[in-house]
């Protein structure tokens, strides 16, 4: 017998936060990220840890905000419309600088949308969501194997960085059941949390906060948290890259869509098309420097998301022009499928170059990996 | 290889089940598995669709958009899942509550009345387990001892005593195709 588990997207996360080495999850319900909640109502009595259906997203996200202060590793986790909820209390979180897990399972908006697959939360999830100059790390998942490996990750990210850290991925994840194993170590980076609320007895008391009513505390604060944010940026960056070395066409996409985008390099490959790939894994940080490399070696460049056009935007401002962008979105609970993908590609290939060209004219046998 | 795989049913069918037990099998076999459910809005009585990908290549995307077989156990979810079917996909029915539409020009066929056999074996919802014998014997997918293992597992506590009645299910349904369909096979 493996050390395998066959779970959904839902059930891994909670198991790997778990295992990272989280003790206090609270939530509110919601589809289609109820299968977290429910392994958590499940195992945090069994590991000595609390679990608590609050009366709301605002609640657990403030109570998130309360296990953080006192050194806790915590998370919550909702989907599109409960995120949102959960807006004001990121920004705390990270005016506070506090480290926090916040999954969002994305399904279908705006408002309160659907139920399926969705990816339109990109905007809220790495330009901010909430109020002031902030930023969340954020990270996209793309498997159910890898949304376990993540979660490890963002607890040992929000301690590093005393930051928020949310782990995005869509209904399709959330619900997908695949095999996953949990052989890493349970816990990676767990630092002494010198700056926590513990009772201070015998220490000069520490304070957490994000109001700065003096004038001048505020810019300084945000010029400290600016650095910290570039630091990440150089340091954080996640992505991979899949046959882009002799590629014309690069499609860029994260999570589920970054998937169907493997499934199409696959069907074009026996084409005789040469379509590499650029799956971000970090969204913020944000692959630049990548896409600009890439953006010299390839013709053009096609992003696939579920949604009307988010991380496209990213990715213009990162090839400032160097090459076209172009854009193939589904909506609304819609998942781009491999054909529909292929059927773009197929028409963007005559504007780079006259036509297929034969692997086996460059030498190089079609490939896939 | 990688088969792709369509299960509908009625909710309580037993399909989520099957798909579950199939893909746990496949997985202990060393082989990739993607399973994914429909969720939400299903209801008892309600049509529920599952996809399941098996392949012994990296799965990339995990949505299935041509199935290489097709298992629908009542007449609403089987008009519903059609469209996935392409030519040679397999198509197995459950006769017993099925009509066959129109004539598919190249989809292999088999209408098994799993509903029938087994409420005869005393448990209507083993139909699924009727189902999954006759699929295996054409497919020959996983072995099935270690899909009756995952069953044993599966089937613990209250639950255990219907272990035997869903290992008879089985071993029927791969009995009713062979005798219904390959021992009439004209032999060349």
């Amino acid at each position: 017998m493996s050390n395998k588990h066959l779970m959904t997207g839902n059930e891994a996360a909670a198991e790997a936060a778990i295992q990272a080495g989280c003790r206090y999850y609270y939530g509110y319900p919601i589809t289609p990220q109820n299968e977290l909640m429910n392994h958590m109502a499940m195992r945090m009595p069994q590991v000595g840890g609390t679990f608590i259906q609050a009366e709301s997203e605002i609640a657990a996200i403030y109570m998130a905000y309360g296990s953080a202060a006192a050194g806790a590793r915590v998370m919550t986790s909702s989907s599109s419309p409960g995120i949102s909820l959960k807006q004001e209390g990121i920004s705390y979180l990270a005016g506070s600088e506090l480290p926090c897990v916040i999954v969002n399972v994305q399904r279908g908006g705006p408002g309160l949308g659907d139920i399926s697959p969705s990816q339109a939360d990109y905007f809220q999830a790495v330009k901010g969501g909430g109020h002031g100059d902030y930023h969340t790390l954020v990270l996209a998942p793309s498997s159910v194997q890898e949304l376990a490996d993540l979660v490890y990750d963002a607890f040992d990210l929000a301690d590093r960085y005393r930051n928020p850290v949310m782990v995005l991925g869509d209904a399709q994840l959330g619900q997908m059941v695949e095999p996953v194993e949990f052989s890493r170590p349970p816990r990676t980076y767990f630092p002494k949390k010198k700056w926590a609320i513990t009772g201070a007895e015998g220490r000069p008391r520490n304070i957490i906060k994000s109001f700065y009513p003096v004038k001048g505390e505020l810019e300084e604060f945000n010029l400290y948290l600016q650095r910290k944010y570039q630091k990440i940026e150089e340091k954080e960056v996640r992505y991979e890259e899949i046959n882009t070395y002799y590629s014309e066409i690069a499609l860029v996409a994260y999570g589920t869509c970054a998937r169907i985008c493997k499934e199409v390099i696959r069907k074009a490959s026996p084409l005789g098309y040469r379509i590499g790939l650029l799956r971000p894994i970090s969204l913020w940080p944000f692959p630049k420097e990548a896409l600009r490399n890439l953006s010299e070696r390839v013709k053009a460049f096609l992003v696939i998301e579920m949604s009307a056009g988010q991380m496209v935007e990213d990715v213009r401002l990162s090839v400032l022009g160097r090459c076209p962008v172009h854009f193939y979105g589904r909506t609304g609970g819609g998942v781009p499928s491999s054909k529909a993908v292929l059927e773009k590609v197929l028409e963007i290939i005559p504007t780079v170059s006259a036509g297929p060209l034969e692997m086996a004219e460059m030498g190089l046998p079609p490939k896939v990996d | 290889m990688t088969e792709k795989v369509i299960l509908v049913g009625y909710g309580g069918q037993g399909m989520m089940l099957f798909g579950r037990l199939l893909a746990q099998a496949a997985m202990l076999d060393g082989k990739q598995v993607t399973f994914f459910p429909s969720y939400g809005t299903e209801v008892r009585g309600g049509t529920a669709c599952y996809h399941l990908i098996v392949s012994t290549e990296e799965i990339y995307s995990p949505v299935v958009e041509e199935a290489d077989t097709l298992i629908a156990m009542n007449q609403p979810a089987y008009l519903k899942s059609r469209d996935y079917l392409r030519p040679n996909s397999l198509l197995l029915l459950n006769s017993s509550m099925v009509r066959r539409e129109d004539n598919y020009n190249g989809i292999e066929v088999y209408e098994i009345p799993a509903t029938e056999i087994a409420n005869e074996l005393g448990n209507v919802v083993a139909s699924n387990m009727v189902m999954m014998g006759a699929y295996n014997y054409i497919k020959k997918l996983i072995s099935i001892p270690l899909f009756l293992n995952c069953l044993k597992q599966t089937l613990r506590g209250k639950k255990a005593a219907l272990y035997e009645i869903n290992k008879l299910a089985l071993e029927r349904g791969e009995e009713y195709l062979k005798n219904a369909y390959l021992l009439k096979a004209p032999t060349i």
